[in-house]
């Protein structure tokens, strides 16, 4: 196949129909059709509100903490003996991970809508977390959809969601991960489209949330782009975030989309390896499809049928990924690379050692891969990663992995 | 528009004055042979256009019962080739009754558009109902499909307005199939009155049969919902009849095919009273 010609940007996607070359589109039942209309519409017209801009910003300083810093990991960078690493500190904002930064966005906008019930998917319940806080912080009744395998392995994020007088609902489908929740969360939403509003969480779902969200995210890139050249005086030579949905990688990586010298690594879950199914690397190991409103890269059968996949990280557990992946990964302007289980524990457990800070799951996988990179690189060069999220809610997980009880 | 068996049906049930039966039961559903049984009995029940649903993995409008039968099916070996070989071996029988396959469009897509049209024309197949392609993307499939000669029927939804209603019924042919209320599959029946209501709204935009579907489970609501419009869909009714005979671990403890026999007779004698009832 040929590689469709290189843009003159990559940050102008997607188009009318939310399209990011072949990836996107609105690929729902017809009774949602109408609604999300009305929701591009109005995110149109927020967009370019002053008001809600003003809205959001004040809630992101003094509700979320923004801007998360921009921090030179010292003890990373000695132990890896090559690049310096930075981390962006999204595991510093209120709840404890990117999330928020979405989730502040879009009750914001469930308010302009009138809507008066929310819900939400959740496969870490990083995401329910903050959908649950910012529900609580409005004064909406949210329930949150969560597979049943995750409500066993994030108890701590379940009674976080419960304690913000979320309703939790655990959905027993097929493996009982994000992919199950998210149907379950869809069925809710056709039932219920009136008066509720889908929080969706990641940059994933029918246009225009891929859009929508990496605008609410791409926070995260704005500032690292600033930090880095304050901090520096000069561009990064490699980003790295991890992706499930996408939604943290894509904040990160689209205010640098433009910047050729910037070399961007995107990490899927590579489970225990890309030879069977256990995993949840679709970029690496997928093929496009449609799937939960959107085309895009999915881990599927022959008959087209969807898989389960597996990762460790209960974030990064779902056999698609958010559409502007699939497109920037054809584009070539991204790298996808899959990190293993065993390598994103190493890199929980060094980062938790080295640097004192005990990272999300989803956030030691793009470590590891900076472990990986960093070492042959000059002193010189500069590494930044994105730690989405801090990791209280996985040493249960972790705890698991290494043989003990807690 | 079009000329298709759907076409022919609804022309032929229209003279005689009543709404059409259409059936909707699960492609491989528990194992292939069981449910090709079921197919062939559904005409001589009294169906008279059958939706086969392909099995999805994800049906996400889908209510507990009908994702219960995609995954019964799934585990039984059913593909979307098997689905179509099904079609195929029923129109070695029936070269009437027309068949309507329903279900998303991720196996399609990946088996491939114009590969999909041409098999599903080869066997025998006369429309599509795909519950995740909105006029929006009528480029992926809908007006390749009409090219080929296939019907493409569209959902219209209480949430799809007067303003909507031009843009989905655009390309629709066969029959417009109203959803009675916003939902997914399996859930209780919506008022009558409103159903009524609706369908007149919807007529008033196209000469298209309308047939009402969601929700109807019984003879009497197959009658009354039939009094106003063109054809009555029954689907979870008929996925549950077979799951009434499948024991704990699948295994049948009564002949699915003539439990749904018994269930669509019922369902038959309904809409055959409804414009009875109509003139009540």
């Amino acid at each position: 196949m040929n590689k469709p010609a290189l843009p003159n940007s990559f940050r102008t996607g997607p188009n009318e129909q939310g399209m990011f070359g072949i990836f996107g589109g609105r690929f729902v039942a017809e009774t949602l059709m109408p609604l999300i209309l009305d929701l591009e519409k109005e995110w149109e017209a927020a967009k370019n509100d002053p008001a809600f801009k003003a809205e959001l910003t004040a809630l992101s300083t003094f509700y979320a903490g923004r801007p998360s810093k921009l921090y030179f990991a010292e003890g990373l960078t000695k132990h890896l003996g090559g690049a310096k690493v930075y981390f962006k500190r999204e595991d510093l904002n209120h709840t404890g991970s990117h999330k928020i930064n979405n989730c502040l966005g879009q009750i914001l906008l469930a308010k302009r809508m009138g809507k008066k019930r929310i819900i939400a998917e959740t496969g870490a319940g990083q995401h329910g977390v903050a959908s649950a806080t910012v529900s609580a912080r409005f004064g909406y009744p949210c329930v949150v959809y969560m597979g049943a395998t995750d409500v066993e392995r994030q108890k701590p994020n379940v009674f976080r969601m419960k304690l913000l007088g979320a309703e939790v609902r655990p959905v027993s489908a097929g493996h009982g991960t994000l992919k199950d929740a998210m149907n379950e969360a869809l069925r809710d939403w056709v039932t219920n489209v009136e008066d509720t509003y889908y929080l969706i969480g990641t940059a994933a779902g029918p246009h225009p949330y891929p859009e929508m969200v990496r605008d609410f995210q791409s926070v995260i890139g704005a500032e690292a782009r600033a930090q880095i050249l304050e901090q520096e005086g000069r561009l990064p030579d490699v980003i790295i975030a991890a992706v499930g949905g996408g939604s943290n990688a894509i904040g990160l990586f689209h205010p640098f989309l433009d910047d050729k010298d910037v070399k961007i690594v995107g990490v899927e879950a590579g489970g225990r390896g890309l030879d069977g199914i256990e995993h949840c690397a679709s970029m690496n190991a997928g093929r496009p499809g449609v799937l939960h409103g959107n085309r895009t890269y999915l881990l599927q059968n022959g008959d087209g049928q969807i898989l389960d996949g597996h990762s460790i990280s209960a974030g990064l557990d779902y056999p698609g990924v958010g559409p502007e992946h699939s497109w920037l990964r054809d584009s070539g302007r991204v790298d996808y690379v899959p990190i293993l289980d065993d390598e994103a524990l190493e890199a929980f457990q060094l980062c938790t050692k080295v640097e004192g800070i005990i990272p999300a799951l989803e956030s030691a996988h793009a470590i590891a891969q900076a472990m990986k990179i960093a070492p042959s690189m000059g002193k010189d060069e500069i590494v930044i990663v994105n730690l989405s999220g801090r990791g209280d809610k996985d040493v249960h997980t972790v705890a698991g992995m290494m043989g003990m009880e807690i | 528009m079009t000329d298709t068996r759907i076409d022919r049906r609804m022309a032929k049930l229209k003279a005689e004055g009543r709404p059409a039966l259409v059936t909707y039961f699960m492609g491989g559903d528990p194992d292939y042979a069981t449910s090709l049984s079921i197919m062939k009995a559904l005409p001589k029940a009294g169906a008279d256009i059958i939706e086969l649903g392909m099995p999805f993995s994800d049906p996400m409008a889908d209510g507990p019962a009908i994702q219960a039968a995609g995954l019964r099916a799934l585990k039984g070996g059913q593909t979307l080739v098997k689905t179509l070989a099904m079609a195929a071996d029923f129109r070695k029988g029936d070269d009437d009754t027309p068949i309507v396959l329903m279900g998303y469009y991720n196996p399609i897509y990946n088996h491939g558009v114009e590969r999909f049209l041409a098999d599903a024309k080869a066997a025998g197949v006369d429309g599509l109902i795909v519950v995740d392609l909105p006029p929006e993307m009528d480029e992926e499939l809908c007006i390749p499909a009409l090219k080929a000669g296939i019907n493409f029927i569209r959902l219209a939804t209480p949430t799809t307005d007067d303003k909507r209603l031009p843009k989905v019924l655009q390309n629709t042919s066969g029959f417009v199939y109203y959803v009675s209320m916003t939902g997914i599959t399996g859930s209780a029946l919506a008022d009558t009155a409103k159903v009524g209501e609706a369908v007149r709204r919807i007529k008033a935009h196209t000469m298209l049969p309308v047939c009402v579907g969601f929700g109807v489970k019984t003879a009497e609501q197959a009658r009354l919902i039939g009094a106003s419009a063109d054809g009555v869909v029954v689907g979870t009714a008929i996925v549950n009849a077979v799951a009434s005979v499948l024991g704990p671990k699948g295994e049948k403890v009564a002949d699915p095919a003539e439990a749904v026999a018994t269930l669509v007779g019922g369902l038959a004698q309904g809409v055959r009273q409804a414009r009875l009832a109509a003139a009540e």
